[in-house]
């Protein structure tokens, strides 16, 4: 119980960023012609910004199944490196029906606040964080596909740098702890640009993979990890 | 197409590759470099993520600028995440006002 009430409260910060994240999708969804009921069962069954945006964005044409699939496995396939990653850290209570469960909610922001924890994660800690991430996920969704239209547009576009602030303030305080960490999130931005501006023909979702992938292989030629960093 | 088709097929998707590492990798990986490589990655796709599609995020790339630079400053001071996202959303919007 104690973990349980101590992830809700690491999640909280999460859940209210999610609020105002999910509303922006939520305006989207209706927009793209999706109802509030299904726009809020995607955010409830997905949990994840960039691939339900996508997702809507075919959806609206009418892409085949195919597409679908592709763009899915390509914009999420990072969860899986982040859940390798948690794999390490899970405390002896995360037998395979927990895991089974917490699987559900690796977000990238879930996955930075877990992974930033010194102690094992249990099982009650991952649902806390999850449940209320979830719910603010959801809410914002709801309430963005049901009321969004009456915001004005100066706000809404505000809001598109939300999820970005976020992510900056996930980064910058293990960057400058770390010149490994500096050097690597450095190189992946670099090349995160030139795929932006050089290499157009690749999609932005595998230009963030491959962008992650050089840069992470680089730090662990140059900068190997040592024990404590695990 | 209906929509419960896709729908279904995004969850499916999205859950299997969450799933399938989480529940399958239950050694503790032994390689030096690939334990190195797990450390960085995160850090590298959330820096991919966000250079440069932040500065596309507002519609403006003055307000954008504006909200990045207010992020970047007040994470160094390790300030709490949300209070970092929503300073910047707030920096983009009241420079718009100008």
């Amino acid at each position: 119980m104690k973990d349980f009430l101590k992830g809700i409260s690491h999640g909280i910060p999460i859940a209210l960023g999610y609020l105002s994240v999910s509303f922006g999708f939520g305006i989207k969804a209706v927009s793209a012609g999706i109802s509030v009921l299904w726009a809020s069962l995607i955010s409830a069954t997905n949990l994840t910004s960039a691939g339900q945006t996508a997702g809507v964005d075919i959806i609206a044409v009418g892409g085949t199944i195919i597409e679908m699939i592709l763009v899915q496995l390509t914009i999420n396939i990072r969860y899986s490196l982040m859940a390798i990653s948690l794999s390490q850290k899970l405390d002896s209570k995360f037998t395979i029906p927990h895991r089974l469960i917490a699987s559900y909610g690796i977000t990238d922001e879930i996955f930075g606040v877990c992974s930033a924890q010194k102690q094992k994660l249990t099982p009650a800690y991952m649902y806390g964080i999850i449940l209320i991430s979830a719910i603010g996920w959801v809410m914002g969704t709801a309430l963005g596909a049901t009321a969004g239209q009456l915001l004005p547009e100066s706000v809404s576009n505000a809001l598109g740098i939300v999820l970005y602030g976020m992510f900056i303030a996930i980064i910058i305080p293990p960057a400058r702890r770390h010149k490994s960490v500096l050097i690597v999130v450095i190189l992946s931005a670099l090349t995160s640009i030139l795929f932006k501006y050089l290499f157009t023909a690749v999609s932005s979702g595998f230009a963030v993979i491959i962008s992650a992938v050089i840069a992470s292989v680089v730090g662990a030629i140059i900068f190997p990890i040592g024990e404590e960093e695990e | 197409m209906n929509i419960a088709l896709y729908v279904i097929v995004m969850a499916v998707v999205t859950y299997l590759i969450r799933m399938i590492p989480f529940v399958f990798f239950r050694k503790k990986i032994k390689s030096r470099f690939f334990r190195s490589f797990l450390y960085y990655i995160p850090y590298a796709v959330l820096s991919a993520m966000t250079i440069p599609a932040i500065f596309y995020s507002t519609g403006n790339i003055i307000t954008a600028i504006a909200g990045t630079v207010t992020a970047f400053v007040l994470s160094y001071f390790n300030l709490p995440l949300i209070l970092v996202a929503l300073s910047a959303t707030a920096m983009a919007y009241i420079t718009r006002l100008f």
